[in-house]
């Protein structure tokens, strides 16, 4: 078992982490690096780390299920039984089947899906690492695995936590001030469109500190939205420079 | 929602009426349905309720048990919550596994109960870190309308403050059960309230219809003293940063009045 910490804010002000109440963790974004998957992507934030891969446009199976106006999308959320302190078991939970629910839900209004009829875009994220906040982070890195994937998007889908730790409103929680804190507010959003696709929260808040956490959240989303088309950049960047130096 | 076949006319029709501040079937767009609860309706139950919200019906039952404390809660009962979309309840439902929206039903359920510390826990210990009481909530939706997770948060809070647990004593480490019973200690009362919004508009409390047309669903889940202890966004729409608060404010008062109703049934 882990020590628990006393306090989750010291005297200076300073999280578990040594982090501010509104500083992201450290992101490390890297888009197709796998070479099966038409679009991928890999995120490290803090020490969560998680692949996304989309396969399709693709035929559907079972083809009864197809829609006839649009592509279905589908996403499985999941995490490897060496992700967290205790093994997990690889069967699906309860808590990955609704989130695979959300995190489908969130990246939904940003795929033209009306452009590939009776098609499938499958979507897998899966969580090599877990510590807090891998439901945003799974949303981030599955936008661009998307993006990577060549699929039409509307906007890229970026998600980013805000909670309540030691009575303060604090940006992207890590899994102690996830289990600790007094509340979680996740939260996903097209920032160009300033459209919120993806909201949950557990733990207490007023109204008005429910304000701030989703002020604090949109404002670190905004920021990993920045990283999000670096990596995108990077990518071709990189392409770029290999065809020149052949 | 679950993929209901509705009509483009009457999908126009219902955007159109709530464009103009209007619903289909009358109300105003924060009128909740005709609201009925019984508690009590299942007698080998610990606890129970029946919820009627408009033609949705949702009956919550209360089990106890006995059984191991999680290792790092040693001094605390156990809370689960499942619901079961009953084939009866709607030509959608299949028996078999659990689909995706019931599993986000209970679970929605349970973070209200949970996180508003509803149950006493502490109090359900009796022999730290190896027996205490598990309180098991089964949703049983019994007719599908529309808006399931308020009626079936109201079930379960209702069912819980109707639960009894028997009286016992502890001999030589066994659980001795004694004569009569002791009312579970609820000291919280979440109350869920659901947004749809359609065209731009959040109605309250959707309807069947109403759901099949929706953009996007949000619930928030406010405890007695008005915090929020639970949201959950769903629906393949978006919402903007106003819609939410402007849902947060309305939701706040709904929470108050159906609380009231919840409680005094």
């Amino acid at each position: 078992m882990k020590k628990v910490p006393e306090r989750l804010i010291d005297e200076n002000m300073l999280r578990v982490d040594g982090r501010r109440w509104n500083e992201l963790r450290p992101i490390k974004l890297e888009v197709g690096i796998l070479s099966n998957a038409d679009g991928s992507a890999y995120i490290e934030q803090g020490r969560s780390k998680i692949l996304a891969a989309v396969y399709g446009p693709r035929e559907l199976h079972p083809r009864h299920l197809a829609l006839p106006d649009r592509a279905m999308l589908r996403c499985r959320y999941h995490m490897a039984p060496f992700s967290v302190e205790e093994r997990k078991s690889p069967a699906p939970s309860r808590r990955e089947i609704e989130l695979s629910k959300v995190i489908r839900e969130a990246l939904e209004p940003t795929i033209f899906l009306e452009l590939y009829p009776r098609t499938a875009i499958d979507l897998y994220i899966e969580i090599l690492q877990a510590d807090g906040g891998t439901r945003c982070a799974g949303i981030t890195v599955a936008s661009l695995a998307l993006a990577d994937a060549g699929i039409p998007m509307r906007d890229l889908v970026v998600a980013c936590a805000a909670g309540k730790v030691d009575g303060q409103i604090v940006l992207d929680l890590n899994d102690v001030e996830d289990k600790l804190g007094e509340a979680d507010v996740p939260l996903a959003m097209m920032p160009s469109l300033g459209a919120i696709t993806l909201l949950q929260m557990d733990g207490m808040l007023t109204v008005e500190e429910f304000e701030q956490a989703i002020n604090l959240a949109m404002e670190g989303c905004r920021q990993i939205y920045k990283l999000q088309k670096e990596a995108l950049k990077a990518k071709y960047t990189a392409i770029k420079e290999e065809v020149e130096t052949q | 929602m679950y993929s209901m076949v509705i009509s483009r006319v009457r999908r126009r029709q219902i955007a159109q009426l709530i464009a103009g501040g209007k619903r289909l079937d009358g109300r105003g767009l924060t009128d909740y349905r005709k609201i009925k609860i019984e508690k009590g309706v299942i007698e080998k139950a610990e606890g129970s309720a029946c919820v009627y919200l408009g033609r949705t019906q949702v009956l919550a039952g209360v089990k106890i048990g006995i059984g191991e404390p999680f290792p790092d809660r040693p001094n605390e009962g156990v809370l689960t919550v499942n619901s079961e979309f009953v084939p009866l309840a709607s030509p959608e439902f299949e028996a078999g596994p659990p689909s995706e929206e019931s599993i986000e039903l209970a679970r929605v359920v349970d973070r209200g109960i949970r996180e508003s510390n509803a149950i006493d826990l502490e109090k359900l210990c009796i022999i730290p870190g190896k027996k205490v009481f598990i309180v098991f909530i089964d949703i049983y939706v019994l007719n599908h309308d529309g808006n399931l997770i308020d009626a079936s948060a109201m079930a379960a809070l209702a069912a819980l403050l109707n639960t009894k647990i028997f009286n016992y004593e502890v001999v030589d480490g066994e659980v001795e059960i004694k004569p009569g019973f002791t009312q579970l200690p609820v000291r919280n009362y979440p109350i869920a309230v659901t947004f749809a919004e359609i065209d731009g508009r959040l109605v309250v409390d959707p309807w069947l219809d109403e759901e099949e047309v929706m953009n996007a669903r949000l619930t928030l889940t406010f405890d007695k003293d008005g915090k929020i202890c639970a949201i959950q966004k769903g629906g393949s729409g978006a919402l903007t940063k106003e819609q939410i608060l402007e849902a947060a404010k309305i939701a706040q008062k709904k929470a108050e009045e159906l609380r009231k109703l919840v409680v005094e049934s």
